[in-house]
């Protein structure tokens, strides 16, 4: 069976093909041709990573396939090669799965765009390079991939170039991201100082080894931790996701929604046994993610723009699966992991079809009723809507709840405040359950707030971007059931995670508090949901219209001011530094030294033409008193004697 | 025998009139006079020297003497080139006069 596992690795060149010809031959390829072709490629890819799942079954351990020796520095041998075991192979299905619905949903999408083939020779690339991050068997390599998916969102956010916003919020992704990059090379670093080692399975396999809870582990855990507060999103990090939905809608839906933001909890998964070994920087995981949750959530009320909403939904969510792999709960992150690339890719793409039948309007208040006209899309939105709040019997609901309890159980994050973690996670999630409540009830249900001129074009999306959104939404319902808790009913995710990530004490508890917690966050959920109903429907909005310039709604808006102190902070004295460097170059460089310089120069210029007065006879003069001043001083001075 | 300090002070006063004369003369011609008057002024303070010192038996004393005989020939040779100049200049400017030379200033 390892021979077909390690097939696999021929996944990323697949996509990086289909890249390089829509990238050289897009030009000259008739639509749909180049959508078609990447959609092939990742389809490819998506039979391979199927395969290489096969293959594994009854496999514990992983395949490592080494391409080759990448270099050799002292005692650092990096070799470019993949590790295909049970966790990199679940993420490589979700990103050549969901990528692949992306792709086909995409043809539909930018149908007509100038730019098709760049896009699609982008989007390919972005896939090849989410593969090699999660493919990666040493952090090396995991880095290139972790870059490339940089760049690759940077391209995309910026897709629409001529836009200035555009650019600058592509610009801006780049620069936070290099943020979290420093700590995930300063991390690579020590690691290397402490292990010797740059592999993966290697570092895994000697981290239990360890002093528990070391200094020096605490602090590799805390540095990869900022790498991925970068890619993911994280405080304090989180301010570039939102700003990052300039770009294609399905490009939302793949990179900064079902992904690429998913790589820092993929990232903290795989290194697993580092954070089990550094009860620190696991208790520091957690914490980020479950104040990133509540913060998210919380600035998600406020927003009027249709895609804001769920990027705030999406830092949210994220941070659901960052305290769940910070609990040690690795297995939880992964499966929160998969289920919210199905619902959150849905409402994107929900998203992406509400704007494309009203022409490009995104903001929610200038929606309402299109329910009514849109029934696919509108239908299959309310499931994602359900199944992000937490619904019983939807994915969400069985992916957030084996997190709450991962939480509350944790041995690790035991004496890091636990039983706080749980109260905000679970108040977030009736957080969570009201804005989606808002979102979709602002765009599909009520009266209709749609210009008129817009009105008359809605229209439903062709079948090319509405069979991704059923397929989705079935997916949304179905992959919960892949992870049904553990102590009442056979949990298949648990068990085929748990060989690939590393061993994290668990509280057991009994039957009956597991039966409490469920029905807590139930109960939290039907509060959520129906504060959502009486304020939105009941009441017509009249509570937000209330609130709506008080402080809290303000906050809300601004999501807590954290670009607004970042403004202050790095662009107002980035800007006074290179301001204040501007007057020394102008002022005292270019008038000073150079202008003053040459001026100077230009003097003694015409002092010394003065001499040259063109009189023989003042010549002559001029070298009878030198000869004469030298005479004086050797008589003098003794010279001569 | 004439006393040396009879022949340097002979070469110092020849040697202040030839620099008076580059000085104030105008005329290239007399320039030129003047500079070769300077010269010999500094031909006889050698040959001053050299006589003294042949005197008290050192044997280099007659490289002076020598030196005043190189010394005569380049001059010689330095005349012709410079009447050569002197005259192409003439035949230019129909004037000999240095003040007037002055294309070169900036």
């Amino acid at each position: 069976m390892t021979s077909v596992v390690q097939w696999a690795a021929l996944a990323p060149l697949l996509a990086l093909v289909g890249s390089l010809i829509n990238a050289f031959f897009g030009r000259s390829l008739k639509e749909p041709a180049p959508g078609v072709i990447a959609s092939l490629m990742v389809a490819g890819g998506f039979v391979l990573s199927v395969l290489a799942f096969i293959g594994l079954q009854g496999m514990h351990g992983g395949v490592q396939v080494t391409l080759w020796r990448y270099f050799t520095a002292g005692t650092l041998h990096v070799d470019a090669g993949f590790m295909i075991d049970r966790l990199s192979v679940t993420m490589m299905l979700i990103i050549t799965g969901v990528g692949l619905l992306i792709h086909i949903y995409s043809i539909g999408y930018m149908h007509g765009d100038d730019g098709n083939s760049r896009y699609f020779s982008q989007l390919n690339l972005f896939v090849a390079a989410m593969l090699v991050l999660v493919m990666a068997s040493s952090f090396p390599l995991m880095f290139i991939g972790w870059e490339g998916v940089g760049v690759c969102s940077y391209l995309l956010i910026g897709f629409w170039y001529r836009d200035r916003v555009n650019p600058d919020a592509g610009r801006k992704a780049f620069i936070v991201n290099r943020v979290g990059d420093v700590g995930f090379l300063l991390a690579m670093f020590l690691t290397f100082k402490t292990f010797g080692t740059l592999n993966i399975a290697s570092v895994n396999a000697a981290a239990p080894g360890m002093l528990y809870g070391s200094g020096v582990l605490t602090l590799i855990g805390l540095l990869y931790l900022l790498g991925a507060t970068g890619k993911s999103a994280q405080l304090p990090l989180q301010v570039w996701l939102p700003d990052a939905m300039a770009g294609p809608t399905p490009v939302s839906a793949l990179i900064h929604a079902a992904t690429m933001v998913t790589a820092g909890v993929y990232l903290i998964a795989r290194i697993g046994a580092v954070y089990a070994m550094a009860p620190g920087a696991a208790g520091t995981v957690a914490w980020v993610g479950a104040l990133t949750a509540f913060i998210a959530a919380f600035a998600a009320f406020a927003q009027t723009d249709i895609k804001k909403i769920l990027a705030y939904s999406t830092i949210s969510q994220v941070g659901y699966m960052i305290a769940a792999v910070g609990a040690g709960a690795y297995w939880v992150g992964i499966f929160h992991v998969l289920t919210h690339a199905f619902f959150k890719a849905l409402l994107f793409l929900s998203a992406g079809s509400v704007i494309h039948a009203l022409g490009g309007e995104q903001d929610i208040r200038k929606m309402g009723g299109l329910g009514r006209r849109m029934k696919i899309t509108g239908n299959t939105a309310l499931i994602a809507t359900l199944a992000i709040s937490g619904v019983p019997f939807l994915a969400g609901f069985f992916s957030k709840d084996a997190i709450l309890s991962g939480t509350f159980t944790s041995g690790l994050l035991a004496g890091n405040g636990a039983d706080a973690l749980y109260i905000i996670l679970l108040v977030t999630a009736g957080m969570t359950a009201a804005y989606m409540f808002r979102w979709y009830y602002g765009i599909f249900g009520g009266q209709s707030r749609v210009d008129a001129h817009a009105a008359e074009h809605v229209h439903e999306s062709p079948p090319v971007m509405t069979w991704p959104l059923g397929i989705l939404a079935f997916g949304s319902i179905a992959v919960g059931y892949l992870g049904l808790p553990e102590f009442a009913f056979p949990n298949l995710i648990q068990r085929w995670l748990e060989p690939a990530t590393a061993k994290v004490d668990f509280n057991t508890l009994t039957s009956g508090t597991d039966w409490l917690l469920i029905g807590l966050s139930v109960a939290v959920v039907a509060i959520g949901l129906a504060v959502g109903w009486w304020v939105y429907h009941v009441r017509k909005g009249a509570p937000v219209a209330a609130i709506k310039d008080s402080n809290l709604a303000g906050a809300s808006r601004g999501a807590l001011g954290f670009d607004a102190l970042y403004r202050i902070l790095f662009v107002a004295s980035g800007e006074g530094i290179s301001g204040g460097i501007a007057t020394l170059d102008r002022d005292v460089v270019d008038r000073g030294l150079a202008a003053g310089g040459g001026g100077g120069a230009g003097l003694v210029g015409k002092l010394a033409t003065l001499v040259q007065s063109g009189f023989a006879r003042a010549y002559a003069f001029a070298m009878l008193l030198g000869v004469l001043t030298l005479v004086l001083v050797a008589a003098l001075t003794g010279v001569l004697k | 025998m004439v006393p040396t300090p009879y022949y340097v002070a002979l070469s110092a006063l020849l040697l202040t009139i030839g620099a008076m004369g580059v000085l104030t003369r105008r005329s290239a011609i007399m320039v030129f006079l003047s500079v070769e008057l300077m010269l010999n002024a500094a031909n006889l303070a050698i040959v001053a020297y050299a006589r003294q010192w042949s005197a008290t038996g050192v044997e280099q004393a007659l490289s002076g003497q020598a030196a005043v005989f190189i010394i005569l020939a380049i001059a010689a040779a330095e005349v012709a080139v410079g009447l050569g100049i002197l005259v192409a200049i003439f035949r230019n400017r129909v004037s000999t006069d240095v003040d007037e030379l002055s294309e070169v200033r900036s």
